[in-house]
């Protein structure tokens, strides 16, 4: 366990770091079950970290959004009963998603991405010292500037810092600058000094933290003339030093999991096939975005709405299965996964589930037979049966790279349907004139979901700048638009209180959450 | 080639040389390079230059470094040879002299000799690729043609050298001072510029993007190829580095030469420019009313101290940095900065002899750079005469050397380049040596 240094002196240092720089893997023995939940709240929990992370990026947050964020979703995610193994949950986790995400040239950029976002605001939370203690470990052994050295260059580095401008240091000045008032009020009040004025202290100490660099190593800021050079050492103010330590991180992780990747290959994965493969496979098949396993506010659906529902906010996918649902009673493998799993993404629980799926498929199979085929499917879907595997519902990415066969209605209709039988769907959801032929045409170049966007536009009036990646989302977005334009029924238009996402099935008896200490992670299942 | 044949061909020299007289024409011809090449050119001290320490016995010493360097040729009638590359002096010199290059330039270090490049690279998920390269700038007189009037083009006269002058001090002090450089060799073109190699194995072994880095380090103008070239300096107070350049170098040159030699305030063709970098339009068209009126002062000096005491007056603020700005667009070294980017740019050799102009790339002593002459620099029948007027007495190369103008640029080259390089290569070589004995000792002893 040498790579935790912070372990070893968490107790009597309150200064060291939690954060890792995970240049090895922990030799740990680790449960199955917190192999893969572990790695869920870091990647994809409701409240996880990545996905949090990678959904901030995308709604372009400025860097002290971005910091609060990741500040709480690191809290609240990461969290764990046994506070001894908050450090162990976190380099588990993580391990775990480089083995997820190394497979693909696009999962490790998306993974390197995240990685290397959430190592940065969690360094920039670190104090000095810890920071100085990381850049350590990561063999930085930058030394600060001794007091006389300072004093010899002190009218350059000023020059230099006048010369960028400071504005765009304050962020990191502050936060910095917390932590130093911490150190430095409570330094005066063990000396039982004078009074004097921490704050005065403070700034004074903060803008006096100078490192000596090999210019080498930040040709960024020598590229913008943003450090006083001397002698081939670059003077870095501590405020700059997290872009250092970041880039480290970095090109470190790129290639850990190219390595990750070559080994996963060759050994780990036939080695492993019966316990960590499936489970790796089953993380790494979702898609990055949100995945709308849970209900949300504009999504919560009765079985009575149903129809209606399906006639104004399904995208076409799902229209065409319900449709197909409703004419045949039946529909296969593909298309009851597809479907079952976005109904209940928008929030049709399981017994409305069970009931519709009944409904149909009772009347050309009857209802014994069923329950007895085809029951055990929904429950499984809904996590009740069989191992337990986090169902999502698919995304589109994923409906459009499937291949339907003869009988099958799965997939995205803008792929698989043929031009004279997608108009003629389109035709139905209303979609007629210029804009049929702009959906057609994006349908040519194969743009599909932009096609599946311009639908949307064309049926609900109104712009989706987002585009439709998921058809959930489609839903979701389908709804608010509808529902802020008309009161529907008064049960639906109440948001739902906040609570309701942490445990959204209270009414339900089936549902017993399946790890008792760990509330969190009921509603992943 | 042997020696014979030299002497032969020098008895021919002499009556072309002669026959010939000071035509223009015989500033560079075949022949004469002949010559150069056979008696002349410096072959063992480029080959130690390139050797960095490798030629030697040390054990630490790397035999395939000089091969793996790419040199290029171009010949006669533009017929262009790369990735040539030799396995030792005196290869480097047969090929030379066989060929006779109009031009050689030096390419990088590759990771094989680039001789071999095809068949490395067939081999599996081999690379070829340069290893190492020297720093490299090229300073060239044609992109100051917006900021001198004496000559345009190629073309460089001793009114407009002090520009050049001016790039060597700034560039070398920040080489030195900034980046911690020390072996540094400036090379006049022979036509139309100088070139800077950085050779500190610190510098050869800097990646693209730390070049990059160094390039943008020095660089300030903003506006491309068709927009008007101008100091773009922004912040409250320059950087220390631009600072020490505009105090220590460029107010200096252009109050005291520039202005005058290019007479930039003297004709309102000329100063208009000038008064187009203040982006204050109205204050642009006061100073121009004054200059325009009959009484005014007349003298460079006169009008440049008048536009500097209404820019930094009180009344303007925001214009206090025009003067800065004026100062470093008419003065501040303007590099080709694609040139230093790369690791694989070829850059001429020193020594060359110019195609164009006859003249010798030699070395110059950027402390002494504002008094370096383009204009008197070696040219190719200057030397063969020099070596003609020896007469036909057998003379060993030195001797032949010592004689001609090309004698005082070898021995700065060598003296104040080549032999501090030298010894810090084996010094570097030594340490690297130890560092590395020590290192297997104490595994040896924890195993
Ligand atoms: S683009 Fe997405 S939401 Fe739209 S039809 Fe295709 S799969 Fe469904
Ligand atoms: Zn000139």
């Amino acid at each position: 366990m040498e790579i935790i240094r912070s372990q070893k002196k968490t107790s009597d240092d309150e200064a060291a770091s939690n954060l890792s720089l995970y240049r090895r893997a922990p030799d740990l023995e680790v449960r199955l079950d917190d192999f893969e939940l572990y790695a869920i709240d870091r990647l994809r929990g409701f409240y996880a970290v990545l996905r949090g992370i990678s959904d901030g990026l995308s709604r372009g947050k400025r860097p002290d959004e971005m910091e609060k964020l990741v500040n709480e979703l690191w809290k609240t995610s990461m969290r764990h009963p046994d506070a001894t193994q908050l450090i162990n949950k976190d380099l588990i986790s993580h391990f775990v998603l480089r083995l997820v995400y190394c497979r693909t040239e696009e999962l490790r950029k998306w993974f390197l991405s995240m990685e290397t976002t959430l190592f940065r605001y969690r360094f920039r939370l670190e104090n000095p010292e810890s920071q100085r203690m990381l850049m350590t470990e990561f063999q930085l052994p930058y030394k600060a500037l001794s007091n006389a050295e300072y004093e010899s260059v002190k009218d350059k580095l000023v020059q230099v810092s006048r010369s960028i401008g400071q504005s765009s240091n304050c962020v990191i000045n502050v936060c910095v600058g917390i932590y130093w008032r911490i150190l430095v009020s409570a330094m005066l009040s063990t000396l039982n000094s004078r009074v004097v004025d921490p704050d005065a202290i403070v700034d004074a100490v903060v803008d006096t933290i100078f490192f000596k660099v090999p210019f080498e190593e930040v040709p960024e800021l020598v590229a913008n003339r943003r450090v006083f050079l001397l002698k081939g050492n670059a003077y870095v103010a501590m405020n700059q030093v997290a872009s250092i330590v970041v880039s480290h991180f970095r090109s470190n992780l790129s290639k850990a999991l190219v390595l990750t990747n070559r080994k996963w290959t060759s050994t780990i994965k036939e080695q492993e096939k019966d316990r960590l493969t499936p489970i790796v496979e089953a993380l790494g098949s979702s898609y990055l975005g949100p995945d709308y396993s849970q209900p949300t506010e504009f999504t919560n659906i009765s079985l009575k709405d149903i129809d209606q529902l399906a006639n104004s906010s399904f995208p076409l996918c799902m229209r065409h299965l319900f449709n197909k649902l409703r004419d045949d009673h039946h529909l296969k493998h593909g298309g009851r996964m597809q479907l079952g799993l976005f109904l209940k993404g928008v929030g049709l629980k399981l017994e409305d589930a069970l009931a519709f799926w009944r409904a149909e498929f009772s009347q050309k199979i009857g209802s014994e037979r069923f329950d007895k085929e085809y029951a055990y499917a929904v429950r499984h879907n809904y996590g009740k049966e069989g191992k337990r595997t986090d169902y999502t519902p698919y995304s589109c990415q994923k409906i459009i790279s499937v291949n339907p066969s003869v009988g099958d209605h799965h997939g995205c209709p803008y792929r698989h349907f043929s031009e004279e039988n997608l108009r003629a769907a389109l035709a139905k959801m209303g979609v007629a004139g210029h804009a049929m032929d702009d959906v057609m045409d994006k349908v040519k170049n194969r743009h599909y979901q932009v096609a599946c966007t311009m639908t949307f536009e064309a049926v609900h009036a109104a712009s989706c700048d987002a585009g439709i990646n998921h058809p959930n989302q489609y839903f979701a977005q389908s709804r608010k638009l509808l529902e802020s334009k008309v009161v529907i029924s008064e049960s639906r238009s109440k948001a739902r209180p906040d609570l309701m996402f942490f445990n959204p099935h209270p009414a339900s008896p089936n549902m017993k959450p399946n790890v008792s200490n760990l509330p969190c992670y009921t509603n992943l299942i | 080639m042997t020696m014979e044949e030299n002497i032969d061909e020098r008895d021919d020299m002499q009556i072309d040389a002669h026959s010939l007289g000071n035509q223009q024409l015989n500033q560079f011809s075949f022949d004469y390079l002949k010559v150069y090449y056979g008696k002349l050119f410096p072959y063992a001290d480029i080959f130690r230059w390139m050797s960095y320490g490798n030629e030697g016995k040390h054990p630490a010493c790397d035999e395939s470094f000089f091969s793996r360097r790419e040199f290029s040729f171009t010949l006669e009638n533009d017929v262009y040879l790369r990735f040539q590359s030799f396995k030792g002096a005196t290869d480097l010199e047969n090929s030379i002299k066989e060929k006779c290059p109009h031009k050689i330039d030096i390419g990088p270090v590759y990771n094989v000799d680039p001789s071999r490049r095809h068949a490395y690279a067939q081999g599996g998920n081999n690379v070829f690729m340069p290893v190492e390269r020297e720093l490299i700038f090229d300073i060239d007189i044609t992109e100051y043609d917006d900021v001198r009037y004496c000559c345009s083009g190629s073309d460089i006269c001793l009114d407009c050298w002090p520009l050049m002058a001016v790039a060597i001090k700034v560039m070398d002090t920040v080489l030195r001072d900034d980046f911690g450089f020390n072996h540094i060799l400036w090379v006049y073109s022979g036509r139309r510029g100088v070139h800077c190699w950085v050779c500190d194995g610190r510098a050869r072994r800097l990646s693209n993007e730390q070049r990059s880095s160094i390039a943008d380090y020095f660089h300030v103008y903003k506006g491309g190829e068709n927009s008007l070239k101008k100091a773009s300096l922004t912040g409250p107070v320059l950087h220390p580095v631009l600072g020490r350049a505009y105090k220590d170098v460029l107010i200096e040159y252009f109050e005291k030469k520039l202005m005058q030699k290019q007479r930039l305030f003297s004709f309102e063709e000329r100063y208009q420019k000038i008064l187009d970098i203040i982006p204050d339009k109205s204050v642009a068209s006061e100073i121009h009313e004054k200059w325009q009126a009959r009484r005014s002062s007349t003298s460079e000096e006169g009008r440049w101290d008048q536009l500097k005491s209404i820019l930094q007056s009180g009344k303007h603020k925001a214009l206090r940095r025009c003067v800065e700005e004026i100062v470093f667009t008419y003065t501040y070294p303007r590099l080709d900065m694609e040139v230093s980017k790369h690791m694989n740019h070829l850059l001429k050799a020193p020594f060359c002899v110019h195609p164009k102009t006859g003249r010798v790339c030699v070395p110059i002593d950027p402390n002494q750079c504002e008094d370096f002459d383009p204009t008197s620099v070696p040219t190719l029948s200057m030397l063969i005469e020099e070596l003609n007027a020896g007469g036909l007495q057998m003379d060993t190369k030195n001797g032949e050397l010592e004689r001609t103008s090309l004698a005082q640029p070898i021995r700065f080259f060598r003296s104040s380049f080549l032999q501090p390089l030298m010894k810090s290569c084996k010094e570097e070589m030594e340490s690297a040596y130890n560092a590395k004995i020590q290192q297997s000792g104490k595994s040896s002893f924890n195993w």
